[in-house]
């Protein structure tokens, strides 16, 4: 086991390398004098001269890297251009923001997922079936923001059930932070709950085919015990997989819905920073997103073999 | 926006004996319904000026706000008089190319890819695929809108940051195919009779991955289109007054409380469209796929 | 007449399937009494495995039970209720299957599969079930059935895992167990066992059992009767030593030719059953072996012939009831 997640570890070294290359070279691909793109409104020679000291653009690029990698290794992200905050301080303020809003979405996928995945796996070639997988194609086509708009019309402004948009701290009003974050949860997870519900069905199909099934059957189980019981967990081990990586996606997964809701999260963060040429900061995300992606991928792997008996680590 | 319909990446089998789609579109209704849709799509993008009843961008204040079925404006005006209807209708052209351009850059550069990563394995494998790996960690849209907001907002620019979105996808589906098929006979025995890496390439493998792999054109056609309609209406894509429904929905939402068909329709019109899109991959998946028959 | 443990009367199941509709098992009928060990033998396709499914009503979705009847301890079955068959299922009647190592749950542990029969039907808890199937593993053979129990079924091996099945079936001491190939899948010397712990329990236990099997070997070293199916029907049936003895049915006969036999001439070659096994959606007419039979007369292609006694045994084939002896009898080994 140790030795599996060493080996996994090892393996995700070069990826994570080749991940802070990329994000390194967000800002130099950029035309222009990355000082001028970094200093935004602010362009005198004494700070762009500055920048270039404190960036050591004077120094070849692969020295600018590793000088930018030392200071990420030890957690410093470098400071917004804009606010002058540590980037780490800015990212950590919405992050508890964004993750709510993705565990409230993943909590809703699943509740829609599991149970019509299943029942169109069991009904196969049903009605039922034919509207699940029909709407399991629609959920992937509508545009999140699309939903979160239709959503708002309907049930903010039409029936006034919830508010717009914004956000409420869950230690300052609980219930206004839950009223606060049902629209946008559906919004980002309908996508979710169409891909997860496909996973599940498809699963269950194959795992209703199995031997073990009519083993089941034939000891006499209802079919709810065989459905439940016997299928699911079998059925659920490669859902795992997928709702494992939507996890790791989930801060690129917000940046559309937070800012049609304007939920204070990292997503929008992103957007805003993005608007205010603000690299340093959009820097940290795409870091802090794209090893929430491989860490994701990782622990995925892990919990595959819990779940499966037959997977050894060895 | 989600990147999952390209990630649902397509098993569809290969086999020797290749499926003629047209042969296997008789059999499968759903194949038919999709693709008369998209066929749909692309005659509306290639006639909207001759079929839309208005210029899509002729301004005309007194008529502003009128709502769905007013005579002469079978979808209303917007809040500058301008004809909701041939704006949609317009929009198609906006959006069809874009999907078209973008997926074209991320199939030959995914393709090209997996191709020698697949076929020649070993030191270019292991490099090209930590590479897709990178760049698959690489949070879609934000790289997108990065690259975007680096480049500058307009719609070429949109085109490369979602075509680059789509290597991986085309990679490894490519690499994936390529290594299953170099497992048969057939390959085996073709090179086996000396044949050269390139001529098994365009003669055997290619031919072969063409099944599976227009199943995911069409399925990350519709990501695509769901990605320009993103960054549009975030207002990194088309600009004003271009007729985008990304850009209109984002400015029909101001108007939401009052004229919400301002957003509705632009969003129907994107919604369908991808839908389109996604069922053809869908049935064509399906349909491919013996596995799945019943 | 006395009354019969299981009884099947003129069975017809129907395959739906896309290419067209398969008459799998085409008026079968035989009975099982208390105690007493059947072979079904036939072929791949022969539908002796569709019959089993039948009677335990646990066809897959394309099929259907078209007519006939099928009474077990007196009680008609096709007509019950799903509720109603689970009840009989895992109580009085049991199965177990061809590939014992994916016949078994692969996420929950052996023991709590084996004990779960008794959750469902006697409603007992997790620990009274578990130390029930710690007797059962015991029963059965299973060694350091205390640790055993524990394990997840992919650390079984074959023959361990077709004891864990046998040991489920029989937890609720069922009165007929249906074992469909249950030594196919395993190792020669496993298979001995398996058949030894069969033989062991039915004795034991006064169980009837069903044994499929494609093996005439199997047939005679553990059944009291044996029938042989072709193309959907029973086309020789009797005491075990009757048909091994004097085959009436040439493909019967057949079979135990093409069995290679220890004692045989070295320089005889191994016989095999000419031609190809039938194709269930175009049957010949007449007797649906005519094809492949070395003794088949010009009627046979015309007329399809019923079962009827020949020489204590009953066979459908117009040679051997018009009083045609199969040339050189064969032993049962």
């Amino acid at each position: 086991m140790t030795t599996y997640v060493l080996r996994r570890l090892v393996l995700m070294v070069p990826v994570a390398f080749l991940v802070t290359i990329g994000v390194f070279m967000l800002i130099h691909l950029t035309p222009g004098d990355p000082a001028l793109i970094l200093l935004g409104e602010d362009r005198s020679p004494q700070a762009i001269a500055a920048i270039h000291q404190q960036l050591g653009l004077d120094k070849p690029l692969y020295v600018q890297y590793l000088i930018w990698l030392g200071h990420i290794v030890h957690g410093d992200l470098g400071r917004s251009i804009t606010t002058h905050q540590p980037v780490t301080t800015a990212i950590g303020e919405r992050l508890p923001a964004t993750l709510e809003l993705g565990a409230v979405a993943l909590i809703w996928s699943l509740l829609v997922a599991i149970p019509l995945g299943t029942i169109a796996a069991v009904r196969r070639g049903s009605l039922a079936d034919h509207l699940a997988t029909g709407l399991a194609v629609g959920g992937v086509s509508i545009p999140n923001f699309f939903i979160g708009i239709v959503l708002i019309f309907f049930l903010s402004v039409t029936l006034r059930l919830f508010p717009f948009g914004g956000y409420v701290p869950f230690n300052q009003d609980p219930f206004e932070n839950l009223r606060h974050v049902i629209l946008p949860a559906i919004a980002l997870g309908t996508a979710g709950a169409a891909i997860n519900m496909r996973f599940t069905r498809s699963s269950m199909i194959e795992v209703l085919n199995q031997d073990y099934i009519r083993t089941a059957r034939a000891k006499g189980a209802p079919w709810r015990r065989v459905v439940f019981i016997h299928a699911l967990k079998n059925a659920l081990i490669p859902v795992v997989t997928i709702v494992g990586l939507q996890i790791g996606g989930i801060i690129e997964g917000a940046v559309v819905t937070e800012t049609v809701f304007t939920w204070p999260g990292v997503g929008r963060l992103a957007v805003e920073s993005i608007f205010n040429r603000d690299y340093t900061v959009v820097q940290g995300i795409v870091l802090l997103a794209a090893f929430s992606y491989l860490i994701a991928n990782l622990l995925v792997d892990l919990v595959y073999g819990w779940l499966d008996p037959r997977i050894s680590f060895t | 926006m989600s990147t999952a319909p390209a990630l649902v990446a397509t098993q569809a089998s290969i086999r020797q004996t290749r499926i003629h789609l047209l042969e296997l579109a008789r059999g499968h209704p759903r194949v038919i319904l999709a693709g008369s849709l998209v066929l749909l799509l692309f005659l509306i993008a290639l006639l909207a000026p001759f079929i839309s009843p208005h210029d899509p961008i002729a301004v005309n204040a007194d008529n502003a706000y009128l709502p769905p079925l007013s005579p002469s404006h079978l979808l209303g005006t917007d809040e500058l008089g301008r004809d909701l209807f041939s704006r949609v209708l317009w929009g198609a052209r906006v959006s069809l190319p874009v999907a078209f351009v973008a997926v074209a850059v991320g199939l030959v550069a995914g393709g090209v890819i997996g191709l020698i990563s697949g076929y020649f394995g070993g030191v270019f494998d292991l490099l090209l695929m930590r590479l897709i790996d990178a760049l698959l960690a690489f949070p879609a849209l934000i790289l997108a809108i990065a690259i975007v907001a680096a480049l500058g907002p307009d719609l070429r620019n949109a085109m490369i940051a979602i075509g680059i979105v789509a290597i991986p996808v085309y990679a490894r589906l490519v690499r994936a195919l390529v290594l299953q098929l170099k497992q048969m006979e057939f390959i085996a025995a073709t090179r086996s009779l000396g044949a050269t890496p390139t001529s098994i390439i365009l003669r055997h493998l290619i031919p072969n991955l063409l099944n599976p792999v227009i199943v995911q054109v069409s399925l990350s056609a519709g990501f695509a289109i769901l990605a320009e309609a993103t960054l549009s209406f975030l207002g990194l894509g088309a600009q004003v007054p271009t007729p985008d429904w990304g850009q209109m929905i984002n400015t029909g939402a101001t108007f939401l409380a009052n004229d919400p068909w301002l957003a509705i329709v632009p969003g129907a019109a994107i919604s369908v469209t991808v839908f389109s899109f996604n069922l053809l991959g869908d049935s064509l998946r399906d349909a491919l796929d013996p596995r799945l028959r019943s | 007449m006395s009354l019969h443990l299981l009884e099947l009367e003129d069975v017809h199941t129907k395959l739906t399937l896309k290419t067209g509709v398969v008459r799998a098992v085409d008026g079968v009928s035989f009975h099982v009494d208390a105690g007493e060990t059947l072979g079904i033998v036939g072929e791949s396709g022969s539908g002796k495995s569709m019959t089993a499914l039948s009677i335990m009503r646990l066809l897959p979705r394309s099929g259907r039970i078209d007519s006939g009847a099928i009474r077990f301890k007196g009680r008609e079955l096709t007509g019950l209720s799903e509720d109603e068959m689970e009840e009989i299922r895992g109580t009085e009647m049991a199965m177990i299957f061809q590939d014992p190592m994916t016949s078994l749950n692969p996420v929950y542990r052996t023991g709590w599969q084996v004990g779960e029969p008794l959750q469902i039907h006697r409603g007992i808890d997790v620990r009274a079930a578990l130390a029930a199937a710690i007797a059962m593993f015991k029963k059965v053979g299973i060694p350091e059935a205390e640790k055993r129990v524990a394990q997840y079924p992919h650390v079984f091996s074959g023959g361990m895992s077709q004891r864990a099945m046998i040991a489920m079936g029989l937890t609720t001491s069922p009165s007929l167990l249906i074992a469909d190939e249950p030594t196919t899948a395993l190792d020669v010397t496993i298979q001995a066992q398996i058949l030894d712990l069969l033989r062991t329990l039915n004795r034991d236990s006064g169980m009837a059992t069903i044994l499929i099997t494609h093996n005439l070997g199997v047939v005679a070293g553990i059944c009291d009767r044996v029938i042989v199916m072709y193309a959907g029907r029973v086309v020789e049936q009797g005491r075990t030593e009757d048909v091994f003895a004097h085959p009436e049915h040439p493909y019967t006969w057949s079979l135990l030719h093409s069995i290679p036999r220890l004692d045989a001439d070295d320089r005889e070659p191994l016989k095999v059953i000419e031609g190809s096994p039938p194709d269930m959606m175009g049957l010949p007419s007449g007797c649906k072996f005519q094809p492949r039979c070395p003794f088949a007369v010009e009627r046979c292609a015309k007329d399809e012939p019923e079962l009827r006694d020949v020489r204590g045994h009953l066979a459908r084939c117009w040679v051997t009831q018009a009083g045609t002896s199969l040339n050189g009898s064969v032993d049962a080994g």
